[in-house]
């Protein structure tokens, strides 16, 4: 299955969650903080909400927490 | 040697901090008794949202008094306390609630305050993500939203800056004919005493008529523009009037920082601080009637506050018959942060001996003495 991760489309296994998906491709900024520093996973079980990421125009969605679906639209740093 | 002291506050939620705002502009001995910290209480759990309501005629005066207040401090007020000219959108369900939108412009036109009816296309154009097919409502362009718990203690800065002083810490057990006593055993001295404990103001004064009504307060994440306008369901008086023990209604607020803060739950549960997650549930449904999106945001708190209810619905501010230097500014309801700078002006008029801008007769207190 594909997603489209900040407009591009990449290839990824059944079952990955987003965080994985992304952390595959090499991301680990996931999100910027009110300051402007990068974010990224921290727990992997949905606590610490540092993994944040836009999914489907919703923001703050936690991307450990979120198994990726075909055709699914991710944006980091959104 | 002992210093008496020209008024003594009891109480530093909004209420008190803003009595010890306007009456250090006419006393240079103001002190004011925090037990906690300053703006906790039900100030801390409140919405902030200034707001003029038409409940009652005395409620619509004290509250545009109040606003008229409000908005001769915005300019002066920190950052931090968040002042937004954010408008109140009071939202029709139906044809039925609708209908009864253009008497409420009238009333709020004929007081001298902006309002504006908008229909079904009007008011998705104005907040894109309430449900479509809404038959329309009610803008208040002159309503804002604050921080209270910022604005809470900017009010009492200013008073200390003209000399007030604040003791912090104590807890007042005893108050009345110009006496405080504190849990420490020290009595301190006044030439007049105000009772600004809200929702516990009756056990400092017995027999003052009040209850603790508990609400529940949800807010989202950070979501800048989902909603820009305070929204109000246009039959939330008829839940603020509902007697029963429990009753929800649909108001949203966006905050300065892009959160969404959701309210509202009505209870008379005593002091109960437990979280009601059935409640919780009841009021995101509620909200969903109107923002049908607004379970895909996210959460990130939930809390309680309790209401200081009187059973007229207006704050009991002013003097004790049989005690005339205890002043009473409490039972505020679910207003206080709107109608606290107009509360603070009444008592500092009552205790200076002068006329106040509005009629203060429908707030005289008025306390059942137990044998």
């Amino acid at each position: 299955m594909t997603v489209r991760i900040n407009g591009k489309e990449f290839e990824v296994s059944p079952g990955t969650s987003v965080a994985a998906a992304l952390l595959n491709i090499g991301y680990s900024g996931f999100r910027r903080s009110e300051t402007g520093e990068s974010r990224g996973p921290v727990c992997g079980m949905g606590i610490c909400l540092e993994c944040r990421v836009q999914i489907g125009g919703v923001r703050h969605v936690r991307a450990c927490m979120v198994t990726c679906q075909d055709h699914m639209e991710i944006e980091t740093d959104a | 040697m002992t210093e008496v002291f020209d008024g003594i506050v009891v109480g530093g939620g909004i209420v008190g901090c803003a009595c010890a705002y306007y009456l250090s502009e006419r006393f240079p001995k103001v002190l004011l008794i925090e037990k906690g910290p300053v703006g906790g209480g039900s100030t801390a759990a409140g919405m902030g949202h200034v707001v003029v309501m038409d409940d009652s005629r005395a409620q619509f005066a004290l509250t545009q008094y109040s606003q008229q207040l409000w908005n001769e401090l915005f300019p002066q007020l920190e950052p931090s306390c968040e002042p937004r000219s954010t408008g109140t959108l009071w939202v029709a369900a139906d044809e039925e609630e609708f209908s009864h939108v253009d008497g409420k412009r009238k009333l709020y036109e004929s007081n001298g305050l902006r309002a504006e009816v908008l229909d079904t296309k009007a008011i998705r154009e104005a907040e894109p993500h309430l449900r479509e097919g809404l038959p329309g409502g009610l803008l208040i362009p002159g309503d804002s939203v604050i921080y209270p718990m910022t604005a809470a203690a900017w009010l009492l800065d200013q008073a200390r800056l003209r000399g007030a002083k604040l003791l912090q810490g104590r807890a007042v057990v005893k108050m009345g004919q110009g006496k405080t006593t504190l849990d420490d055993g020290t009595t301190l001295d006044a030439h007049f005493v105000v009772n600004a404990t809200g929702d516990r103001a009756q056990t400092l004064t017995p027999g003052l008529p009040i209850t603790p009504r508990k609400g529940h307060l949800i807010i989202t994440d950070r979501y800048p523009g989902y909603v820009r306008h305070q929204l109000v369901e246009l039959g939330y008086l008829k839940s603020a009037h509902e007697m029963s023990n429990e009753s929800v209604a649909f108001n949203a607020q966006p905050r300065a920082t892009g959160q969404i803060l959701l309210g509202s739950s009505r209870q008379f549960v005593g002091w109960d601080p437990g979280i009601d997650r059935n409640l919780i549930a009841k009021m995101v449904a509620r909200a969903t009637e109107y923002l049908p999106g607004i379970g895909s945001l996210s959460v990130i708190r939930t809390w309680v506050g309790f209401r200081a209810t009187t059973p007229n619905s207006l704050p009991l501010i002013g003097s004790l018959q049989h005690d005339p230097a205890t002043l009473v500014a409490a039972g505020h309801e679910g207003l206080g942060i709107t109608t606290s700078l107009a509360t603070g002006k009444l008592i500092a008029d009552i205790a200076s001996g002068v006329e106040s801008k509005i009629d203060r007769n429908p707030f005289a207190v008025s306390v059942e003495v137990k044998s």
